[in-house]
């Protein structure tokens, strides 16, 4: 008896504690990061290619060994257990301590680069942005900026944690290629790519990071650059402007907003990724989406007028009065669209989304009436534009959205602020093919997928009441589907026709019982 | 204004109010439960000990939920029904009328007269209260023995292997769930619990249970003569309705609170469903008590209609169920016996990596499907339904295995191997 005791528990195989491998794992990482914050603290090596290699080494050594250990030494299955008693991932001391200096390392980087080491006018970099150097002069032969830095570190995060994500959840293939090309596009396209543009003398270019997201790209001296930099630099204009009119309405329609918010986005690909141990921290709560509803439609309402602005500020009179005007008309017309497709339905969500049109044309209008190339609305158009850049694409996106992973969740940010999301979701909710079918009568509302859902969609109202979910939030990553333990969830692209099956009849009982309820 | 009252707050009695109030505008609804302030999901208890979920994510509704729809809750304990004079005498002695009864209490854990049965440690899982017991146990454990090798065995075997509770696992079958799954499942499932280090012991029944001096547990012995030292005995060895309480009122029992299809009792405006009810004539080849969560909901939604006046019977359709076996999903569509009845015959496929199966039953004299169990692949529950409905021939379901499939997108089929595995197996009289 003794003996099978003894070998029982030398197994060890899902604990929540950690064992000497997964400690000493922990313990290369947080060293390899410790190296990246002692630079920081403005201590500066003499050899940064050594000591960086050195760090970025022990964190993707430390992560790698990490995964292995917690996930291949047992089955693939869903492995949640424990995330509700770790500190760190329930909102305890750790997570608060990690909500904390990630949003420090936020504010530094925002307002503070100097701080992080950044040599101002020309001074060269000390500390962490110093450290960079050397791969920044590899890759596009100047010193590294912060932004640079940044960029390698957010990288580092998705590559790590994505390869723990892939181990996490080896069982399920539409997790492991979701997860392999958010990691492609963002070394690829988010990171290595605009750095090579750079050295060969091209703007800098996210290709994947199309306007709203990418708040400036309409500005005069983003489309002047692109103008000026021949052939390539005017695809990349028609291209971006490609992906704000066909290719994305195309895809969004095809597969729903998850091509973009979970198979390409670099804010998605870091809360897929480096956020999902704090996914299910989102709030599911009416109210929460009732002030979700409101947040991301003023900052979407907010981003779009602002481009007006900043573009009429630039352009000739009569082509100002066109693109007023083709605004104008354009807003009428998705008016009288969601208007014929949700004539049946005009809930909450229809009527954020008249009042976003509605504010839309408004604002279009007396833009062009009262904004003069200096001012929008009566307010100094660059200071506008700055407020925009501290309050949404700073303190929000960076600070909040990423700061608060450990406190809020993995997709505040794409929840709350995106203004990208909510014109992709706005397109998903009204005329897309995708949505989530429940699987007849099978749910027990266990609730997992509602925890377990990054957008804080109650997941479970809908599986337990027969119905398919269609919500413009959902950004499809698959994760209420994969932890669902009775097979009841299956994301789906199918005929835009009853996809949302409103008047489900569950199967179970002979009759159709809602019939009787209804007469 | 009637009163209605509903004992017990789960899933039938939930849904039945639920549905009461969309019939009913205007009645009064009471639901009195002791186990727990609100409605929530009892099937997700393991989660919540596993750490995946906090205890509120169980509860289906927001708390507010109750009150918008005006459903009274009254956290308390039945003592007593006085049908006469339509009275329920509770545990605070306080005495509520109603108009209407509905009995929805439940199950309670089996415990079949072991010696020691009763000894600190020694538990079943049902309830709240079983859990938050578990919790306080579990503190102090080495090792737990299972006893009983069904759905909340391998549950409780999971929950405690999650906290690194080393487990063994006592099964009177020669395989896990034997009784229920036909030897081919059954060994497959076997296998999977004792990769996850689960001390499976199959063909072994519990003696008796030993408790130290304080009382607490410190070992049982199989009937084998084994000892095994433990700290902790779940004794999952499935439950009975939870009606004690109905004993003089004149409500007719059996095993369950027995009802019509309507799902009356023989006493007028006194009605039961879920775990607790008992058909008097079984359904067709279910069981007169049924406790499933499923079935819960479909009394509870068919007993609202015949509260509110309508005469519905309770009549459900193809048996279906699911569960989930460590990492192994099943979901079971109409009937599939451990052992084949009178001409019946099936196809069976196993997947080489020992955690993917379907099996197909179907008559053989006029090839019709009967049954489906899959495991480790999903089924679209609307398809096999219709498939079984419609006496769909053997041949032509698996011709169409693609339409059932509800895996994952990018997920590895199997329907071609299926094929061809199955090709000319069929055997038709």
């Amino acid at each position: 008896m003794e003996k099978e005791y003894i070998s029982i528990s030398l197994a060890k195989p899902d604990t929540h504690q950690l064992d000497a491998v997964q400690k000493g794992a922990v313990a290369l990482g947080l060293t390899g990061l410790a190296l990246l914050l002692i630079t920081a603290f403005g201590v500066t090596f003499s050899n940064n290619a050594l000591w960086l290699a050195i760090s970025i080494g022990a964190i993707m050594v430390g992560a790698v060994v990490y995964a292995q250990r917690t996930y291949l030494n047992q089955p693939a299955g869903i492995r949640n257990n424990g995330v509700y008693f770790k500190s760190l991932t329930s909102r305890g001391a750790l997570g608060w301590m990690a909500g904390i200096v990630l949003t420090l390392f936020y504010i530094l980087l925002y307002w503070y680069p100097q701080y992080l080491g950044l040599g101002k006018d020309g001074a060269p970099n000390t500390g962490l942005v110093a450290l960079f150097d050397p791969l920044s002069q590899f890759l596009k032969g100047e010193p590294a900026s912060q932004w640079f830095m940044y960029g390698a570190l957010y990288t580092l995060a998705i590559l790590a944690f994505g390869f723990k994500f892939i181990l996490k959840y080896r069982h399920n293939r539409y997790q492991l290629f979701r997860t392999i090309s958010v990691m492609f596009f963002q070394l690829g396209f988010a990171f290595l790519l605009p750095e090579f543009l750079i050295r060969l003398n091209y703007p800098y270019n996210d290709f994947k990071e199309m306007w709203p997201l990418n708040y400036d790209f309409f500005d005069e001296w983003s489309v002047n650059s692109f103008l000026d930099s021949g052939n390539l630099g005017l695809f990349m204009l028609l291209f971006g402007v490609a992906m704000i009119f066909i290719i994305s309405p195309v895809l969004t329609y095809l597969y729903g907003k998850r091509w973009y918010c979970s198979w390409v986005c670099g804010c998605g690909g870091l809360a897929e990724t480096a956020g999902d141990p704090f996914r299910h921290l989102s709030s599911k709560k009416l109210s929460a989406w009732r002030l979700e509803r409101w947040s991301i439609h003023l900052v979407t309402v907010f981003a779009i007028l602002m481009t007006v602005g900043v573009v009429t500020s630039y352009l000739s009179e009569v082509a100002r009065a066109q693109l007023i005007w083709g605004l104008v008309i354009l807003l009428l017309l998705i008016g009288v669209l969601v208007a014929f497709f949700r004539r049946k339905h005009f809930n909450g969500q229809t009527r954020a989304i008249f009042l976003s049109v509605a504010a839309l044309m408004a604002g279009v209008v007396l833009i062009h009436y009262f904004a003069t190339p200096a001012k929008i609305l009566f307010v100094d158009s660059q200071k506008l534009r700055s407020a925009y850049g501290f309050a949404i694409g700073a303190a929000f996106s960076g600070v909040i959205g990423v700061g608060f992973y450990p406190l809020l969740g993995s997709r505040v940010w794409c929840r709350f602020g995106c203004p990208m999301a909510a014109i992709l979701g706005f397109q998903q909710r009204i005329f897309s093919r995708f949505r989530i079918t429940t699987n007849g009568g099978q749910c027990i509302s266990c609730g997992n997928c509602s925890t377990y859902c990054e957008m804080g969609i109650d997941v479970r109202s809908y599986a337990q009441s027969g119905q398919n979910i269609v919500r413009s939030s959902c950004v499809g990553c698959g994760i209420c589907s994969a932890v669902c333990p009775r097979g009841v969830l299956k994301l789906e692209n199918g005929s835009p026709n009853n996809r949302m099956k409103e008047d489900p009849a569950f199967i179970g009982n002979a009759d159709n019982l809602m019939e009787y309820i209804k007469k | 204004m009637d009163h209605i009252v509903i004992i017990g707050n789960g899933i039938a009695g939930a849904t039945a109010a639920r549905h009461i109030r969309k019939l009913d505008n205007a009645c009064r609804i009471t639901m009195i439960s002791e186990e727990t302030d609100y409605f929530f999901s009892r099937t997700a208890l393991m989660y919540v000990f596993m750490g995946h979920m906090q205890f509120e994510h169980t509860q289906p509704y927001e708390n507010d939920f109750w009150s918008r729809n005006r459903l009274e809750l009254l956290r308390d304990r039945v003592m007593a029904v006085d049908t006469d004079r339509k009275e329920l005498r509770l545990q605070t002695g306080e005495v509520i009328r109603y108009h209407k009864l509905l009995l929805a209490t439940g199950s309670l854990p089996n415990k079949f007269g072991w010696p020691g049965q009763d000894h600190q440690g020694v538990q079943g899982l049902y309830s709240k209260q079983d859990l938050e017991l578990l919790e306080e146990y579990s503190a102090t454990t080495e090792r737990a023995v299972i006893v009983g090798g069904g759905l909340i065995g391998i549950e409780l075997a999971e929950m405690l292997h999650s906290r690194n509770i080393p487990v063994t696992m006592l099964v009177r079958e020669k395989n896990f769930w034997n009784s229920v799954l036909p030897d081919e499942e059954s060994a497959m499932i076997s296998r999977h619990i004792k990769e996850h280090h689960i001390d499976l012991r199959l063909e072994s029944e519990l003696e008796e249970i030993l408790a130290d001096s304080n009382g607490r547990v410190k070992a049982i012995k199989t009937k084998k003569g084994e000892e095994i030292e433990c700290q902790l005995v779940g004794l999952t060895v499935g439950v009975h309705p939870n009606i004690s309480f109905l004993e003089g009122s004149g409500i007719e029992t059996n095993k369950g609170v027995l009802v019509n299809r309507r799902l009356e009792t023989n006493v007028p405006d006194v009605y039961a469903a879920g775990d607790c009810a008992e058909q008097r004539q079984a359904i067709g080849e279910r069981k007169a008590v049924e406790q499933v969560w499923y079935t819960g909901r479909m009394m509870g939604e068919v007993v609202a209609q015949n509260i509110c006046g309508k005469r519905v019977e309770y009549a459900p359709d193809n048996w279906f169920n699911s569960a989930k076996f460590f990492d192994i999903e099943y979901q079971t569509y109409g009937w599939v016996w451990s052992k084949p009845k009178e001409n019946e015959a099936s196809l069976y496929w196993e997947h080489q990596d020992g955690k993917k199966a379907l099996r197909l039953v179907y008559n053989t004299t006029n090839g019709a499907l009967l049954g489906v169990n899959a495991f480790g692949i999903r089924l679209r529950h609307e398809v096999c339904d219709s498939w079984i409905r419609q006496k769909v021939h053997i041949n032509e379901v698996v011709k169409a295995l693609e339409t059932a499939n509800f895996d994952p997108e990018f997920y590895r089929r199997h329907e071609k191997a299926i094929r061809k595995h199955f090709k000319g197996r069929t055997a038709i009289a």
